[in-house]
């Protein structure tokens, strides 16, 4: 990763401007993205499987709000029913396993095979706009786990084992399921900056600040979308695949449980959508509290769930936003920065982020597929 | 600005609202009467920014009553951010907004509706799906005390009593734009605002709503009117004040002021007179 | 034959499905908020309802004179507060907003109810019936459910139609800003609509608690989905095309549950689905676009 991208404009004889990545050279954000890589994989043999064990539920919870995050933040596509994936993904390996495949292997094709589904759900709920296509995806997501529960082979309404692992010990176990938790997360996050940084990123930006005109100068919105919302799909299968494992067995009541939608859903908003680095602080601060809310049944989710609409109305950047206010920091810049006579670029200028108030709904367009 | 228009070159009425004289109230038609009160509407030192964009500089202005005031300007000078401000949709960044002795400038505009100030916005924006009677039901619900109310709409439009049970949306642009004005007037304001009437209408359906007029200044009511085409402004006006990029660049009775005065106070053209600010001038 | 009972079965719960979905389209249409707490809205007045028997020992059949105005209140509050809120922000906004509080409220309700279903006890009314020749069997309670939801529709058009509060909404949902410049407190008419939406989902929940038993999470697992479907079914911006599509949804889930016991609900989607793909602009549906 780079820091800079960086273009000399050539004006006829007016000041130069210089076009970058990031706001400072970050040469060093991708040397630490290697090392923490290279620390998180020698982790399992530092410390107890059941931390081993955490950092699994860690990694699965922040593919999944990487990719929640890609589609609300970034498309502006809220969805409610990627529930509909990671279960699919997780019976997906189970079918594969069924048929003697080792599920380790069976994982990158039940994600493949997510993200190929998704493309007809979408043409199934595209042209819907987005409060009722958040519906429609989870009416997609009950009638997924509804028709999964007719095959007595998947083990109908109570669930099925996973077979293709009993050979292994239950240590080595935890630290492959974690080896593979770590790859499709590490995978998740590259495949995720790398859409943004290029086109598709700038045009997301574009549709997030005016779409009509996002489409009139050629921005093929509804194809931008659609892929999206594959890449979307085949995330959340592959975190679908990876509870499998964990688990051993699945059960469609909690593998389409909409629950995994609210995690990532709150989990993004509080670490702050739109941002990369969003899901990643919120998921850090998931399991913080977590660790310390676990004991009280069903009060973190509601905990969570009120902090993140008390985030969502009050502090819309999230975390993330609040720290990259004040400090300037982008771990994966995306952006691009202006530099004009060698100044380094002046702070976001106030003012742009007030809004008056009462301003009319942004009303939505309808949204061509 | 209609391109046709000899009046712009030819005019010398004065005092050129007309049957403003008529009513009972102060007469601010001809000439400079001593005698006409107290401000009922008073706009001073008004800024508004439309995000980045400043809409509207330090534009102040005083609104007598039985005043016919027209606002005018080219596109983007301003006129209806200054109409949407004072009828509160537009927050202003500086400046303060004086009903009587009253400051409303951070007043919610259903309040100020309460209080006096009605629009008739861009466009009619009549409510579609919602018959020519309950448009006015609508604007009757939360109406102060006053002469107007339907019955009397219907008195003044004629036409549309027989249509009154006709959805809005299937009525042609005049006769919404009647609707619109009515719907205004039974909320029985003291100053209604008129934002550009003459949009999208044909000349002579336009001259015909302006005739009105005197009949609604004859019942108490002030106007402050943005137009955009000048001739028809000077004509119906008691006062002009030209904006333009969001500036004051004329103010006064029509019949003061000659046609090359508007001419280059509308274009922003550099004049012997009082004003520099013309285009390709200082930064913004 | 069954098949008979089955869609008369399925038009009676045709009646609840609309009541549910009255609801929710009234909040879009007026407000342009989908709320995705609808169905748990549902499930908490049962709740309530459940508590209020409990403590004032009035016969089942009569806890909704309580339970509406408290549930309609609860709206008007609702709206005023968070969901006014949310709505200056974005769309984005109110649907995680909405999305939120129903995780709240159903994990609220899991804590203090537990996951066990609860139904609202009215002796043997559940199961009386009555015979229309030799073939047809009517239970009581759906039919009267059936009219009570025909009634409640009857009244709403009425009200939207002919009084001021109800031309006001019309209004509003038309053009907000015009009916700001009308004098009109849009706020106001929006906790009124929301009051009259929670009111409705209430009488429905309760309704649902009569034939049926609810648990926390069916306000998701169903409701919700079931209101959204017929609103879908019968075509946006038309309550009577809501009660048509509730009657179509309800049709649908009594054939599949003769085709396959536990297919009931599938087919409902499926039918739901279909007509998304086939007609999205629902069976009596003007738009286009939903």
């Amino acid at each position: 990763m780079r820091s800079a991208t960086e273009t000399q404009a050539r004006h006829a004889g007016e000041r130069p401007v210089r076009v970058t990545r990031s706001r400072r050279p970050v040469a060093w954000t991708g040397l630490g993205a290697i090392v923490a890589i290279g620390i998180f994989a020698y982790l399992p043999y530092l410390v107890y499987s059941s931390t081993t064990d955490l950092f699994i539920n860690v990694f699965i919870l922040l593919s999944m709000a990487s990719m929640w995050n890609l589609l609300a933040g970034y498309a502006g596509l809220v969805s409610v029913g990627q529930q509909a994936f990671v279960g699919l993904g997780a019976y997906f390996v189970l079918i594969l396993a069924q048929h003697g495949t080792n599920p380790f292997v069976a994982l990158p094709v039940a994600a493949i095979a997510c993200g190929v589904v998704a493309l007809p759900v979408w043409w199934l709920v595209a042209r819907l706009r987005s409060g009722y296509f958040a519906i429609a995806t989870w009416v997609v997501a009950s009638a997924f786990e509804l028709f999964i529960q007719r095959f007595p082979s998947l083990g109908g309404g109570t669930g099925a084992p996973l077979p293709g692992l009993s050979g292994l010990s239950p240590t080595l176990l935890t630290a492959d399921t974690y080896w593979a938790a770590l790859a499709v997360t590490v995978v998740a996050l590259a495949v995720v900056y790398l859409l943004l940084r290029g086109r598709l990123g700038l045009v997301f930006t574009a549709i997030r600040d005016d779409e009509t005109a996002a489409r009139s100068v050629g921005s093929h919105v509804g194809r931008a979308r659609s892929f999206i919302f594959m890449v979307a799909g085949a995330g959340c299968g592959a975190a679908g695949a990876l509870l499998v494992i964990s688990q051993l067995s699945v059960q469609p009541s909690s593998a389409f449980s909409v629950q995994w939608t609210a995690e990532m859903a709150f989990v993004t908003i509080i670490g702050g959508i739109g941002t990369i680095e969003g899901p990643i602080l919120g998921t850090i601060v998931f399991f913080a509290l977590q660790q310390n809310l676990s004991h009280y049944g069903a009060w973190y989710l509601i905990t969570l769930g009120l902090v993140a609409i008390s985030i969502a109305l009050w502090a819309r950047r999230g975390l993330w936003g609040f720290i990259d206010e004040r400090l300037h920091i982008r771990l994966f810049p995306v952006g691009y920065w202006l530099w004009i006579d060698s100044q380094p670029p002046a702070r976001r200028l106030p003012g742009l982020r007030r809004r008056v108030r009462d301003e009319p709904d942004q009303e939505e367009p309808p949204r061509k597929p | 600005m209609s391109a046709e228009d000899p009046a712009l070159h030819g005019m010398t009425a004065p005092g050129s609202a007309p049957g403003a004289s008529q009513g009972p109230g102060a007469s601010p038609g001809e000439g400079a009467s001593p005698g006409e009160g107290n401000p009922v509407l008073q706009v001073r030192g008004l800024t508004v920014h439309h995000g980045q964009l400043q809409a509207l500089s330090d534009v102040s202005l005083s609104l007598f009553p039985g005043d016919v005031y027209a606002i005018i300007g080219a596109n983007g000078a301003g006129k209806s951010t200054l109409l949407r401000t004072i009828c509160g949709l537009s927050r202003p960044t500086a400046g303060s907004i004086m009903l009587d002795d009253t400051e409303i400038t951070r007043v919610r505009p259903e309040r100020r509706v309460a209080a006096g100030i009605v629009m008739v916005p861009e466009g009619r924006r009549l409510f579609p799906s919602l018959t020519v009677e309950e448009n006015l039901l609508v604007g009757a619900a939360n109406a102060r005390q006053g002469p107007w109310n339907p019955e009397r709409v219907y008195q003044l439009f004629e036409w549309m009593r027989d249509r009154r049970r006709q959805r809005a949306a299937q009525l042609s642009g005049g006769e919404q734009q009647a609707v619109a004005i009515g719907r205004a007037l039974v909320a029985n304001p003291r100053v209604l605002l008129l934002d550009e009437l003459s949009l999208g209408l044909a000349p002579v359906v336009v001259r015909r709503i302006y005739n009105t007029l005197p009949e609604l200044l004859a019942t108490g009511l002030t106007v402050l009117l943005v137009e955009q085409d000048v001739s028809q402004a000077l004509r119906a006006a008691s006062r002009v004040h030209c904006l333009l990029e969001g500036r004051t660049t004329l103010e006064g009775r029509p019949g003061e002021l000659s046609p090359s005065r508007v001419e280059a106070a509308y274009f922003g053209l550099a004049d012997t007179g009082a004003n520099q600010s013309g285009r390709g001038g200082g930064p913004a | 034959m069954s098949w008979v009972n089955a869609v008369i079965q399925g038009i009676l719960t045709g009646g609840l499905y609309a009541l549910f979905a009255c609801g929710l389209s009234l909040m879009f249409g007026v407000m342009k908020v989908v709320n995705l707490a609808h169905g748990d809205l549902a499930v908490v007045a049962g709740y309530v309802a459940v508590g209020i028997i409990a403590v004032t020992h009035i016969p089942a059949v009569w806890s909704f004179v309580l339970v509406v105005p408290v549930m309609a209140v609860l709206g008007y509050v609702l709206q005023r507060t968070l969901i006014q809120a949310a709505l200056g922000r974005s769309v984005l906004t109110t649907l995680l907003v909405t999305f939120g509080l129903s995780v709240v409220i159903e994990n609220g309700l899991l804590q203090f109810f537990s996951a066990n279903s609860h139904s609202l006890q009215i002796g043997s009314l559940v199961s009386d019936s009555f015979s229309l020749g030799s073939q047809i069997t009517i239970a009581y309670l759906p039919l009267v459910i059936f009219v009570v939801a025909v009634i409640v529709l009857l009244g709403l058009q009425f009200f939207l139609s002919s009084s001021k509060y109800g031309r006001l909404i019309r209004a509003v949902a038309d053009d907000r800003e015009a009916a700001q410049l009308s004098g009109t407190d849009y706020r106001h008419v929006f906790g009124i609509a929301a009051a009259i939406a929670f009111a409705t989902v209430a009488l429905a929940g309760i309704a649902f608690g009569m034939v049926s038993a609810f648990d926390p999470s069916i306000g998701t697992d169903q409701l919700l989905l079931f209101a959204f479907a017929s609103v879908v079914i019968g075509g946006l911006g038309s309550l009577w095309g809501t009660l048509l599509g509730g009657t179509v949804l309800g049709i649908a889930q009594q054939i599949g549950a003769q085709i396959n016991q536990s297919d009931q609900i599938l087919a409902g989607y499926v039918v739901f689905l279909a007509v998304l793909v086939i007609r999205p602009q629902g069976l009596t549906g003007q738009r286009a676009e939903l």
